[in-house]
């Protein structure tokens, strides 16, 4: 008889060594279903998690593909994560992401083809301001009249798709396009592209900032009041009231930090890998940050480490569609899995396992 | 920073004679927008793809890579098949055009192929393929079969190439019947059967009942037979699963001889940057079979219609015809030119609502 018996706090261990214990359920039941689709699980594995990093011809160019992939994806992440601590869920970020994007390339377009230093500056921080107005929407909202902020922040990304596919094809749109929807490309005017800060290192200034937001977060929440309100909130917030926290104040900076964060991981990308606004930008970035926020804990050095390890599952998983012909469903599918076993093993952090006859209570 | 360019660029260039080297087939690589199973489009360009392996065997190897979201990603995607070897790449949406141009800069001994776009250089190649000539069949039989006279239209991206179908689908349904009017929806995707659906029973329940679509999933075909009394045409490939009713026709995009041309070409040392738009006349673009639902001569009219552009007796184009704000396009008996056509971003006379921008 096996059964489950609640800690009283998490484990300290276990939380560390799930994620671990995760990554490798994820392989064997991969290895599966690779193996069930016809494939060398083996070769696939390796193809998924080893050659983006060591593989002699692609390696050179997926590592520092690894950043641009994951730069975007902590720096929402970050953001995320301070206000899912403190019980505040901004699901949204990729309408904010989106909104980010599009203030950005639209200040710095009002000033094309101006090729003054400022231009990229002024943009980044268009792209915070559009991204934090947008968090403004549900924030206030639900300060005002307790709206659902879960509710309206997602519905908001719909809203932002629309007004995304509406300035591709009208106020952004690229005079010299021929009719064609898309903004000017970024990477043909040098003031305002954000480019490799060192040649083929993948470091651009989006990855060089989610950098430092990592290490800001992680000094605020364990030296400054602010992270303490939050972690008192998400915990107890009873307590929390108690101890002086401002509840509509604490909403107000959690939705306002996520949304800059996520409005400037937008600007990044459009004015860098992306290279122009098009009906099309929005590729899910908002998305997927809140599973990396989760996968890493909610804890700025953990989401770092999910973030990376994200991007390699996406980069290893086009991989693997390219050089062993696995279908894309199958990689989505993995990516899934790993999630699901990340979830299913907190189990063990939350909970001792017993063997043995039940006592009767 | 130089030594670090000149290096990363030996470390590339290494590489690469590596993947060469080690590689006796020509390697073809394929980027998909949508999943090889989506019916459509992209099904279509698969077939395209296992064409070029079954005519050229032993001397080709193909690759592919599916549901490849445009922009940032389709460029990391055209990276590494490059980097893997491939020497013939086809980019198969609208979409990758800057991508396409951006690898295609960096791999020059890399031939690239994008499909339906309008930018070019020494290694990239542009193809794209009449649509609007099956579109003006599919106007004719519509116009013919409505009854409610409403016709629905579930449009994909504001781009010239959707454009023109829908002009050219109301051009030829406005010649045999007047009193149609077109009910367009903009999907903003190529492939979403949720979405699709969706717009589709929407077009329904306001009254149309004959649906055309610019988008490749075949879950408008479901919606229509639901509803019943629908009428529907095949998208990019022939969706037969669905005729004889809904379905009554189809536009099917025919890349294979394309493919196998240009495969061959650089097998053969004889591969040129150019820009091909082919259609009727030459099969890229085939008409599905008009099935039994269609009137004997509303078919026979169809039959006609796609005889006279195969052999360049009639352009779907062809003026007197104005544009939407009543401006004059075409004198009678003028016929567009492909500049024009190419940049498409304007309705002609008759149609209601505005272009999305």
């Amino acid at each position: 008889m096996i059964r489950l018996e609640k800690r009283p706090s998490p484990s300290r261990f276990w939380a560390a060594a799930t994620p671990v214990l995760a990554v490798i359920a994820t392989m064997i039941a991969g290895g599966i279903l690779f193996a069930a689709l016809g494939k060398n699980p083996f070769e696939a594995i390796r193809t998924i998690f080893w050659d983006p990093l060591f593989h002699e011809s692609f390696a050179a160019y997926s590592r520092p593909q690894l950043l641009v992939k994951a730069g975007p994806l902590i720096l929402i992440a970050i953001g995320l994560s301070m206000g899912f601590r403190a019980g505040i869920w901004n699901i949204g970020a990729e309408g904010q992401y989106i909104m980010g994007a599009i203030f950005g390339a639209g200040a710095g377009l009002a000033f094309y083809p101006s090729e003054s230093f400022l231009i990229f500056p002024l943009m980044v921080v268009a792209g915070a301001v559009g991204g934090w107005a947008w968090a403004m929407i549900p924030a206030v909202l639900k300060t005002k009249f307790g709206t659902n902020e879960i509710l309206v922040s997602l519905m908001l990304v719909y809203v932002a798709e629309n007004i995304l596919a509406s300035v591709s094809s009208g106020l952004l749109q690229n005079p010299d396009g021929m009719g064609f929807p898309g903004s000017r490309n970024f990477g043909q005017w040098p003031a305002a592209a954000n480019t490799e800060i060192f040649v083929n290192s993948g470091m651009h200034w989006g990855v060089v900032t989610a950098f430092i937001v990592v290490i800001f977060a992680y000094v605020m929440l364990t030296r400054h009041i602010l992270g303490f309100q939050i972690r008192l909130t998400g915990e107890s917030p009873r307590a929390a009231r108690f101890a002086g926290v401002n509840p509509t104040r604490l909403i107000l900076i959690c939705l306002g930090l996520s949304g800059a964060l996520a409005g400037m991981a937008g600007l990044f990308e459009v004015s860098g890998p992306a290279g122009q606004i098009s009906i099309d930008f929005g590729s899910g970035y908002g998305f997927t940050a809140i599973i990396v926020a989760f996968l890493g804990r909610l804890n700025p050095i953990g989401i770092l480490l999910a973030g990376l390890l994200m991007a390699l599952t996406y980069i290893g998983g086009e991989l693997a569609q390219l050089m062993l012909g696995l279908p894309s469903a199958a990689i989505q599918l993995f990516q899934g899995m790993l999630l699901f076993f990340l979830l299913a093993m907190d189990v063990l952090s939350n909970y001792r396992i017993r063997i043995g006859k039940t006592e009767v209570a | 920073m130089k030594i670090t360019t000149i290096l990363t660029g030996a470390a590339l260039a290494l590489g690469l004679a590596g993947a060469a080297a080690a590689q006796d087939k020509l390697k073809v690589g394929f980027v998909y927008v949508g999943p090889v199973g989506d019916g459509g489009w992209t099904y279509e360009h698969d077939q395209g793809r296992l064409a070029v392996e079954e005519a050229l065997g032993d001397k080709v190897e193909t690759i592919y890579q599916e549901s490849v979201p445009e922009g940032a990603d389709s460029e990391r995607v055209m990276t590494q098949m490059a980097l893997s070897g491939a020497k013939l790449i086809f980019t198969t949406s609208f979409g990758y055009m800057d991508p396409t141009i951006n690898v295609a800069a960096k791999f020059p001994d890399v031939k690239f192929e994008h499909a339906t776009g309008y930018k070019r250089a020494d290694n990239v190649s542009t193809y794209s393929a009449r649509f609007y000539e099956g579109r003006a069949v599919q106007g004719h039989i519509a116009g013919k079969m409505t009854k409610t006279n409403k016709i629905g239209y579930i449009a994909s991206f504001p781009i010239p190439e959707v454009i023109r179908g829908i002009n050219s689908a109301y051009i030829h349904a406005k010649k045999v019947n007047p009193d149609v009017e077109f009910s367009i929806v903009w999907a903003y995707t190529w492939f979403d059967p949720a979405k699709e659906a969706d717009a589709a029973k929407a077009l329904i329940e306001q009254g149309a009942d004959v649906i055309l679509q610019h988008t490749d999933s075949t879950a408008p075909q479901a919606a229509a037979e639901q509803a019943g009394g629908v009428v529907t045409f095949g998208q990019a490939s022939d969706m037969a699963e669905y005729a004889p009713f809904p379905r009554v026709s189809s536009i099917i995009d025919n890349w294979a001889p394309y493919y196998v041309a240009r495969t061959q070409a650089v097998l053969d040392g004889t591969w040129e940057s150019v820009d091909t738009w082919d259609g009727i006349p030459t099969g890229m673009v085939e008409i599905g079979e008009i099935t039994d639902a269609v009137p004997a001569d509303v078919k026979a009219e169809a039959l006609a219609m796609i005889e006279a552009m195969r052999t360049g007796d009639y352009h779907p184009f062809t003026g007197p015809l104005k544009k939407q704000d009543g401006s004059d396009w075409l004198a009678d008996g003028e016929v567009a030119d492909d500049g024009t056509l190419a940049g498409m971003s304007f309705y002609v006379e008759g149609l209601t609502g505005d272009i999305p921008n």
